[in-house]
């Protein structure tokens, strides 16, 4: 792998939790790394923390301990270097109805990127490249139109356009298709497969539909209460998974072979990450015995597996999987 | 005799800037403890329709076409009687639980008030009846004195599943049900709902705009595009083999993972969904169609049979691709 753009380094964000019950651990140690024109993806349930490390790793939340690389140097965060760090990795927001000014015309919502920065030379010229790279052709029939005459797809392609402008090298998109229907989702995908092809734009997209990842990213990290539980490329990953949470994501999706893995409740609480292996009080593995059978199980009780090495081995933080993998390489799961 | 047919049905809608068709000529039938699925995207009338099934549109709707509920006509019943239909005859279980539930009144209250509407229970009859129907649907019955706020997603489209039971009825209407639920809680309500329609021989409407979630739960399933069914089959069929270009779009919008074919390749469809007060002419979805002929924007087919037990309308089901019947309305 090329030296990664955009980096966490042993990422921790805690926030004080309502009603007094102590700090809420929203990201527990995460390391990732994404590549120039490298699309990962980063999935797991709503609360696991996916969307406060996406958050972080724009500048927007500043991590409580660990840090932020961008081309290899760490962020800073006056509101200066922030402005400059922005012009190279820009955010794609979901729902692009709520993200879009009513009042502004299309010209304005793509331009104001440029306006922020200063950057006004070629303005027009520039947001006709950005909107017919999001697709949106010939751009001047957009350019005096409002948000409330253009459908869903063409919303969210105005977002995407308003991200392009500034030329960045990275995006991240918080769910950029959860709120389209079924038919412009392919045709958004797409896009954003045809941005990194042509302008070798890396992307993390964050969302909770493994479809999704299949469709358009070369690597995925699933996060579940805070941490990357396992991360590799996209094929090893999501066809034959090792940790038992992504087994059960899987497992339930509506067509996937074999018998559906149900967990049970609700993804735990931040405020009370369990002790041992944090997926273990809802572990089928654990439940079943196979772990107790590979003597693993007081180890899925009582040792923490451990943080997950940035880069992209494939990788799972799961005491049962590294004991019974063929793959039980010692070099995989050890930090570089 | 079916326990749900619908023949015919048209939804208008009154606008200031004239009418706008929603529902275009809707029939079919669902027969008792039978599991349907509807598919389409946001704008193609589908939860239009599932509204209709109980006269629950505004008043700038007009209806023709019949709606028969274990025989009686849904369209022209009495207020009254249409008041005993809706909860104990059918329910509805709508989409995002958290708009659909009263924000400052206890669930157990809520969950309460159709059987004490409907039946002549004791308060405390209509008490144990709550907690019953609470850990039907797998949460504890002290949970009736929560607030909405305080339950979780998952947790409030439980209590919304334990409303639409609370009067056994013998259909219920599931409005994207999961929409919005991560997947693991969307399988927690899908295996509930598949759960419960079992075990009482309830018919289910499922509407969706995610064609995979319903071919896992229904066995037919029903494709809608700008008003009409324009697919209809059993659900392995349409999902796996669709005949219409629009469910074949559909069904491949949502990927099969480890599927070679899909990998970096996601499957869209130029265009958007018409405008209901403007449909083209023809086919309404000749100018998205990737399978279009030169006649689809004269030739409005109607469903066809296509295949075992399924229809589809679209030229490329008709004999000689409907080239005979554009010859005859031009002539």
């Amino acid at each position: 792998m090329s030296a990664p753009i955009l980096s966490a380094e042993d990422v921790h964000v805690e926030f004080e939790a309502r009603r007094g019950g102590g700090r809420a651990r929203a990201v527990d140690g995460v390391n990732l790394d994404i590549a120039p024109g490298e699309i990962v993806a980063l999935v797991g349930e709503s609360g696991c923390g996916k969307t406060t490390l996406a958050r972080t790793l724009l500048g927007l939340e500043r991590p409580t301990s660990g840090r932020v690389l961008h081309r290899g140097t760490p962020l800073a965060y006056s509101s200066k270097a922030l402005k400059r760090f922005r012009r190279d990795v820009q955010l794609v927001l979901q729902d692009p109805s709520g993200s879009l000014n009513p009042r502004h015309t299309v010209y304005d919502a793509v331009a104001e990127g440029l306006r922020i920065h200063g950057d006004v030379p070629n303005e027009r010229e520039r947001v006709a490249d950005a909107l017919s790279r999001a697709g949106l052709r010939p751009p001047e029939r957009f350019f005096l139109r409002f948000p409330h005459e253009l459908s869903g797809g063409q919303r969210q392609r105005v977002v995407i356009a308003g991200a392009l402008v500034l030329e960045p090298n990275v995006i991240v998109a918080d769910e950029p298709v959860a709120s389209l229907d079924a038919s412009v989702r392919g045709e958004i995908l797409a896009l954003l497969l045809r941005l990194r092809d042509e302008l070798g734009l890396a992307a993390l997209v964050v969302t909770h539909d493994l479809g999704l990842a299949w469709n358009i990213a070369d690597r995925v990290a699933v996060m579940y209460l805070g941490r990357i539980v396992e991360t590799g490329p996209v094929e090893k990953i999501l066809t034959a998974p090792e940790h038992p949470y992504t087994q059960a994501l899987l497992s339930v999706l509506p067509d996937a072979p074999g018998s559906p893995v149900v967990l049970q409740g609700e993804p735990p609480d931040p405020t009370r990450i369990p002790p041992g292996c944090r997926f273990h009080l809802r572990c089928p593995v654990l439940a079943s015995g196979a772990a107790a059978a590979a003597g693993v199980d007081g180890a899925c009780r009582g040792e923490d597996p451990g943080v997950l090495a940035g880069g992209t081995a494939v990788q799972a933080a799961c005491h049962y999987a590294r004991t019974v993998s063929s793959s039980a390489d010692p070099a995989a799961v050890v930090r570089p | 005799m079916s326990l749900l047919e619908v023949d015919d049905l048209t939804v208008t809608y009154r606008t200031a800037g004239g009418d706008v068709p929603a529902v275009r000529g809707v029939s079919f039938a669902l027969e008792a403890g039978q599991k349907l699925g509807l598919a389409g995207e946001s704008g193609c009338g589908k939860s239009t329709m599932a509204l209709a099934l109980l006269r629950l549109l505004p008043r700038t709707a007009r209806y023709t076409g019949e709606i028969r509920f274990d025989g009686e006509d849904i369209l022209t019943m009495s207020w009254g009687r249409l008041r005993a239909v809706r909860w104990a005859g059918a329910s509805i279980v709508f989409q995002g639980a958290m708009h659909s539930l009263n924000a400052v009144q206890r669930i157990g209250a809520q969950i309460a008030e159709p059987i004490r509407l409907h039946s002549k229970a004791t308060e405390a009859e209509i008490r144990r009846r709550t907690g019953e129907l609470l850990e039907h649907v797998g949460l504890p019955a002290r949970r009736a004195d929560a607030y909405p706020h305080e339950l979780s997603g998952g947790q409030r489209q439980r209590v919304m599943i334990a409303m639409a039971l609370a009067c056994d009825p013998k259909l219920i209407v599931a409005d994207e049900p999961t929409t919005a639920l991560d997947v693991m809680i969307q399988a927690q309500i899908l295996t509930l709902i598949e759960s419960l329609v079992a075990e009482q021989g309830i018919s289910l409407l499922m509407i969706s705009h995610d064609l995979s979630v319903l071919a896992d739960t229904c066995d037919r399933l029903a494709v809608m595009y700008a008003g009409r069914i324009v697919e209809e089959g059993p659900a392995a069929a349409v999902f796996g083999d669709a005949r219409h270009p629009y469910g074949r779009a559909l069904a491949a919008a949502f990927p099969r993972i480890g599927d070679p074919a899909s990998r970096r390749r996601p499957q869209g469809l130029a265009g958007d969904p018409p405008d209901p007060a403007d449909l083209p002419s023809g086919c309404t979805f000749h100018p998205r169609c990737p399978a279009r002929l030169d006649h689809c924007d004269k030739l409005d087919p109607r469903l066809w049979p296509a295949g075992d037990d399924a229809r589809a309308a679209c030229v490329h089901v008709l004999p000689d691709k409907g080239l005979s019947l554009v010859a005859k309305e031009s002539a």
